[in-house]
């Protein structure tokens, strides 16, 4: 009877259909690694931050990641934004006209996309004549974002047919380095798409063993010493 | 210390004995069958999942903002800024998916006992309504964190309405309060989701315990206890609920709870069916997803209304076999013809038919969240094939042996060889 409730629990998890096509990469990152996700915090504020928000995360809140306020307000401040503030983008009004879509804001990307597409994503543009931006995806097929992070990767080439990569230019980054920030943006990422994700699993173990350990065996206990006398 | 709480009760009684009689006739004194096995746990935990949600709303209620423009960002407040913000939404949000499952599983203890069957059809068709209040609330629920699976959920079950031959669109309209699901339509599901629907179901659940409390409870073997008394007039297979029961169901309370929170802290997501990935994107008007699917625990009657071919280009076949497929729950106790109640004395027909349902059931849930897609397609033509989508025809295959189960109900419950039911209940 355990195992009806349980499955009934469980279903229907069979199924989450990848879309595109396109085969994801397990993305390595780990949300406790704080010199990851300072890093990523980094690569975001200097390249994704000009085009997208992350509207519902403070600034205030990297210090959660180890970075120090003063450092948060010299090195990660550039428009005179409080600590305090949200990461809203100076990126006008415009950007539907410039890039055919307004920039999604970033807060929950990583919960709506999922840390997997973010880490292949970010590293499968191509260039391509045919796009306004003269930037493809594999992943995101005509996706309306030029390669921001390019001068790092570099250009590659890619034929969606053949699904093979080619190199046209190298970056200021190495391979396995680009791959790394990737990693870490992602992390950082994923770290502010639910901040209170580690605190969660924390807490959790606490209420599972007290439930477990201190509620089991008194109520237990109480229900077999009132039974007894039930024939 | 003693005498003065014993002092302050006299006092009271003295003022509201009806306070000590309540307490007597439904807890103290309410005679229960001694042999509840493990499905009798679901009608207690139903309970507290429903205090569980109402106490989680109140305190979401204080931070939510019902406004088109606000509501999205409101939730991400919550999550973020809000002290244990996340653990009120998580509680919430876990808490629906798991007053479903406890739910179906106490729907599914009345099947296997007969407990709807006579004298008990009221129970039953009070908690049939409570299952329909249940659904609406869920419904309205789910549109306020105002993300895509949100808006454009509701914008098809709305459509749905939208069906109905002439009076359709303007019922659609009338629902909406808008030409789409818009802030007005957010702010009117607001109400009826934490005023007008709780206080629906908190009126129905007390009906659903009176009339419960009247005939008494039914057991796995499906006999009276009533019938045979002690000297007193105590059911001889009879325990007080109180203290033998509540003391039971806390055991039960406990593991659910345990189940519970493993979710709500490791897996509030629950792999996108508790909360869709889509979901996590707020509300776009102009931008329809690719595949909209409900939530979990509406999705077989989604498949349902799926399988059902269009009629003159219009889906009311479809939605009517969705209502009917709901509303057949009230006629249950005049389907069955059986003898008995519970399974155990059933006979092989009763039997093969609810397995048949469940699975059934399963197959139905599970289609109605892909695409009609996801089993591919056949690889022959023919003349009756108006979609050549293999899930399609498993859907309409599984819908009419979900009719049948009903039905047919009438024919095999009566032509079923039942056992002999004992005098007493059995261990």
């Amino acid at each position: 009877m355990k195992k009806v409730f349980l499955s009934l629990l469980l279903f229907p998890l069979g199924v989450l259909a990848a879309e595109g096509g396109y085969r994801l990469d397990a993305s390595p990152h780990d949300v406790n690694n704080l010199v990851s996700l300072q890093s990523g915090a980094r690569t975001f504020v200097n390249y994704c931050l000009g085009c997208h928000g992350a509207q519902y995360v403070r600034y205030k809140s990297l210090t959660e990641l180890g970075i120090p306020e003063a450092q948060i307000r010299e090195n990660l401040l550039f428009t005179g934004e409080k600590v305090g503030d949200m990461m809203k983008t100076p990126m006008p009004a415009q950007a539907k006209q410039w890039f055919g879509v307004v920039p999604p804001d970033l807060s929950v990307i990583a919960r709506s996309r999922g840390a997997d597409w973010l880490y292949t994503y970010l590293r499968a543009f191509y260039r391509d004549p045919k796009t306004a931006t003269g930037w493809n995806n594999a992943v995101f097929p005509n996706v309306g974002m030029p390669h921001a992070l390019w001068m790092l990767q570099g250009e590659m080439h890619y034929d969606p047919e053949t699904h093979k990569w080619t190199e046209i230019s190298k970056g200021t980054m190495s391979r396995t380095e680009y791959d790394a920030t990737v990693r870490d943006l992602v992390a950082f990422l994923s770290y502010v798409s639910e901040p209170a994700a580690s605190e969660r699993k924390i807490i959790g173990i606490m209420v599972i063993l007290f439930l477990a350990l201190v509620m089991f065996p008194l109520t237990y206990w109480l229900k077999k010493e009132y039974w007894k006398d039930v024939k | 210390m003693g005498t003065m709480v014993s002092r302050l009760w006299a006092w009271f009684d003295a003022r509201m004995p009806s306070l000590a009689e309540q307490w007597k006739i439904h807890a103290a004194e309410y005679y229960a069958p001694k042999n509840f096995n493990f499905w009798y746990y679901f009608g207690s935990l139903a309970g507290m999942v429903l205090v569980i949600q109402i106490v989680s709303g109140i305190f979401l209620t204080m931070n939510y903002k019902p406004d088109a423009a606000l509501a999205f960002g409101s939730v991400e407040y919550i999550m973020r800024d809000v002290s244990a913000g996340w653990l009120i939404r998580y509680i919430h949000s876990t808490g629906a998916s798991a007053f479903f499952i406890v739910i179906y599983l106490h729907m599914f203890r009345g099947l296997l006992y007969g407990s709807y069957k006579e004298p008990r059809e009221l129970v039953w068709i009070f908690g049939v309504l409570i299952y329909l209040t249940l659904m609406g609330e869920a419904f309205f629920g789910y549109l306020l964190p105002w993300g895509q699976m949100s808006y454009w959920g509701a914008q098809v079950i709305v459509n749905l309405f939208g069906t109905v031959p002439f009076i359709g669109p303007d019922l659609a309209l009338w629902i909406r309060g808008d030409y789409v699901v818009s802030d007005v339509t957010l702010n009117r599901f607001f109400a009826l989701h934490v005023i007008a629907f709780p206080l629906v179901l908190l009126g129905l659940i007390v009906a659903h315990i009176l009339a419960l409390h009247d005939v008494g409870s039914n057991n796995p073997d499906g006999v009276e206890i009533k019938k045979h008394k002690d000297s007193s007039g105590h059911p001889l297979d009879g325990i007080p609920f109180h203290p033998y029961y509540t003391v039971k169901d806390l055991v039960g309370a406990v593991v659910f709870l345990v189940i519970f929170c493993a979710v709500l802290f490791f897996a509030p997501e629950m792999g996108g069916y508790f909360l869709e990935a889509n979901n996590f994107i707020p509300a776009d008007p102009l931008k329809t997803p690719e595949h909209i699917a409900p939530v979990w625990y509406f999705t077989p009657y989604y498949s349902i209304l799926r399988a059902v071919p269009p009629l003159f280009a219009s889906q009311f076949p479809g939605v009517v076999a969705m209502g009917v497929a709901v509303m057949i729950l009230f006629f249950l106790p005049w389907l069955d013809r059986s003898a008995v109640r519970s399974i155990r004395y059933r006979g092989r027909l009763y039997k093969w038919a609810l397995g048949v349902f469940v699975v059934v059931f399963f197959i139905l849930g599970y289609l109605g969240v892909n695409p009609t897609t996801v089993w591919g397609q056949f690889g022959f033509d023919a003349f009756f094939l108006d979609t050549k989508d293999r899930a399609t025809w498993v859907a309409r295959v599984c819908t009419l042996l979900y009719f049948g189960f009903f039905f047919l109900m009438p024919w095999y419950t009566a032509r079923d060889e039942v056992k002999p039911v004992p005098e007493r209940v059995t261990a």
